[in-house]
């Protein structure tokens, strides 16, 4: 889960790392009247949304007087910013974030996250933040670096200076220090990854986090009830909360092929498939091992409520505590209650596949079966009306 | 004969009392394995499914002689599960649990440096030498012995491979789930390792996704030295939805690679017989072999 900038920073604030004085505001009256009350020259306006690059795309604006605030977060709020990373739809802006403009000598950039191969939190670092930091990490990956951040002795804080003196940082002495504290933030909070981009240096001598990305482990959440309290409300439409409650994951694409899978590799497998041969899956589906008939039923009634779903192609290897004939009483049960009855394509195998297909039949389904996947993709792309 | 398993693999359950737990030991005794013992903090000197229970796996390694262990044990509990088995000093310990947290495996890893221990997943659907030794959860019906070692990321697509070589009577020395999650035991490059010096493997699958570095260390790996066995790969995922990541391509880049399309490179760049989808993996061996 992501938090937003504003609980990010304070989260770290708590640690110790230095962050621009600054206020939420939802409207742009609140954006001015907050304004006023942070000690600053100047003020920057920032966007909150849930994806970065908002920088580049007009979400972060300098205000020289609180009225010059209030017309930045008028120009903000409502609007939706289309960023390098919130996709084409982009995402709605509903408050911003006034703070306190920090007078800058340079942008930095340092982040932590936990290196898989050895579980333990690794430093990454570059001279050269800022706004356009992605795009230049994206064409020279090599302008980031990475250091291993074992424990919490002199020796590591020492390496971290060091290493930071490679990287050209000034005072590299301080910004490990600051190092240190984001990785106590890191483990105490449960982090995957925690990016600070710009981490400025100002004119006077200090560290500011100006910016600050904090993921959490969605596994951990029983820890940190708290954070999930704040977390980001991740991006679900209506359908896919459904899912996620009944034990079934599921991304809703536009196509016109409804797809039910059991297991992740196999949901991408046959995505795969029908992409390749020119098909348009409506959906991305896996049921979890732990999904009862129920819970599938209601993942087939998503697919049936979607008017542009033609066909249902149904693939799925049973075995474990989802054998077929479990996923097919739950089909069985969506069709029973809806009045929509689209043609269904069935590639059952594994565990109980022929006891799947008798129920299937036998509650008089519209259902054709095939052995392989290849035979079950073709037929659901012509009964859905034919290759893209 | 196989790797990691075979006929003298004397397997625990932590986590055995429970309904997942009864379930799949019910299941893996009778495939034939051996299961000496079960674990439960609080329920020593009981027994469940005909087996004895004790309160440590310590405790169940010293009475039982027990080798290995499978951990089907919640979540929130399942890093000081490893661990514990880890202290045993078991030979290998499977966890078939899912959603671990992230930081409580970094423990785990500082715990498994050093000791002898083959840690398989969490998040993994587990080992199974076909007729021989299962630890895990993956169902066994289609399974048959023979001379292809499968590695996967990906229980449900282990089922359907291992279903496709039986049907093509190619059968399976060993297959290993190193399990979903991004922190976790052995990965690809062990099992290579190990299906490397196994007489009964004559060619290795490996079952890729997007995400992780798995496919590009093998990848690395095959790439540096004469593997002497076909190895082949499906990797899927090429036209998954994109997720939403938050962070900086910069440092994402360090967790592998961002498509499906670039590990199939790197593989065949290495030597792998790539697979076009997971429908062709059973006629790629065949052409190969």
């Amino acid at each position: 889960m992501d938090l937003p900038e504003y609980e990010s920073k304070e989260l770290i604030a708590q640690f110790g790392v230095a962050i621009p004085e600054g206020r939420i505001a939802h409207t742009p009256d609140e954006a001015e009247e907050k304004s006023r009350a942070i000690p600053a020259q100047k003020y920057m306006v920032k966007a909150q949304i849930r994806s970065g690059g908002r920088g580049l795309a007009g979400g972060i604006r300098l205000a020289a007087t609180p009225s010059a605030v209030r017309k930045e977060a008028a120009r903000m709020i409502g609007a939706t910013l289309v960023t390098s990373q919130t996709g084409p739809t982009g995402d709605k802006v509903r408050a911003v974030y006034v703070e306190a403009a920090i007078d800058v000598a340079a942008d930095f950039f340092v982040a932590l996250a936990l290196d898989p191969a050895a579980g333990q939190p690794t430093l990454f670092a570059s001279s050269r933040g800022g706004v356009e930091f992605e795009q230049m990490a994206r064409m020279d990956p090599d302008v980031v670096k990475h250091l291993a951040l074992d424990d919490d002795t002199a020796a590591t804080r020492t390496k971290v200076a060091k290493f930071l003196t490679s990287l050209d940082f000034p005072d590299a002495k301080g910004a490990a220090e600051v190092v240190m504290q984001l990785r106590k933030a890191f483990l105490a909070n449960d982090m995957t990854l925690l990016e600070i981009n710009p981490f400025a240096r100002t004119r006077d001598g200090a560290w500011i986090a100006v910016d600050a990305k904090v993921s959490f482990d969605d596994n951990a959440t029983f820890r940190h009830p708290e954070l999930e309290a704040i977390a980001a409300e991740p991006h679900l439409s209506p359908a896919e909360r459904v899912a996620q409650e009944n034990d079934i994951n599921f991304v809703k694409l536009d196509g016109n092929i409804g797809v039910v899978v059991n297991g992740a590799g196999l949901g991408l497998a046959i995505n795969d498939m029908l992409v390749d041969a020119g098909g348009k899956p409506a959906n991305f589906m896996d049921i979890r091992t732990t999904a009862m008939s129920f819970d599938i039923a209601k993942g087939v009634e998503l697919l049936l409520e979607d008017p542009k779903v033609k066909t249902l192609l149904l693939n799925i290897h049973g075995g474990g505590m989802t054998v077929c004939d479990t996923v097919a009483e739950g089909v069985a049960f969506a069709y029973s209650r809806s009045t929509r009855k689209v043609p269904i394509v069935a590639r059952l195998a594994g565990q109980n596949a022929e006891w799947g297909l008798r129920i299937l039949k036998e509650r008089y389904l519209p259902v054709e079966s095939f052995d392989d996947m290849t035979g079950a993709v073709k037929r659901s792309i012509e009964i859905a009306g034919g290759a893209a | 004969m196989s790797i990691f398993v075979g006929k003298d693999t004397k397997v625990l359950v932590q986590g055995m009392t429970g309904r997942s737990g009864t379930f799949y030991t019910d299941l893996a005794m009778r495939y034939g394995s051996d299961y000496v013992a079960g674990v439960r903090p609080g329920k020593g000197g009981t027994s469940h499914l005909g087996l004895p229970v004790f309160h440590s796996a310590a405790e169940a390694v010293a009475e039982t002689g027990a080798n290995a262990s499978l951990i089907v044990v919640p979540a929130h509990h399942a890093a000081e599960a490893m661990i514990e088995a880890i202290e045993a000093r078991l030979g290998v310990v499977v966890c078939v649990t899912e959603r671990v947290p992230q930081h409580d495996m970094a423990r785990v890893k500082a715990a498994l440096t050093g000791s002898g221990t083959v840690l398989i997943g969490p998040n993994s659907q587990g080992i199974l030498t076909p007729d021989v030794c299962k630890i895990g959860v993956m169902p066994t019906r289609a399974a048959m012995p023979g001379p292809i070692g499968i590695a996967s990321r990906s229980a449900s697509l282990t089922s359907e491979i291992l279903a496709q070589t039986s049907a093509a009577k190619l059968g399976q020395s060993t297959t290993v789930g190193v399990g979903g999650d991004p922190i976790h035991g052995l990965g690809f490059v062990e099992c290579l390792k190990a299906f490397r010096d196994d007489d009964d493997t004559e060619a290795v699958v490996l079952i890729g996704e997007i995400g992780g570095r798995e496919e590009e260390d093998a990848a690395d790996y095959l790439a540096a030295l004469d593997y002497g066995k076909p190895v082949f790969a499906l990797v899927v995922g090429r036209h998954a939805p994109r997720e939403r990541k938050m962070g900086h391509a910069g440092t994402l880049s360090f967790f592998g690679s961002e498509t499906a399309q670039q590990k199939i490179s790197h593989l065949q760049e290495a030597g792998v017989i790539v697979a076009s989808d997971a429908d062709q993996v059973v006629a790629c061996i065949r052409d190969a072999l």
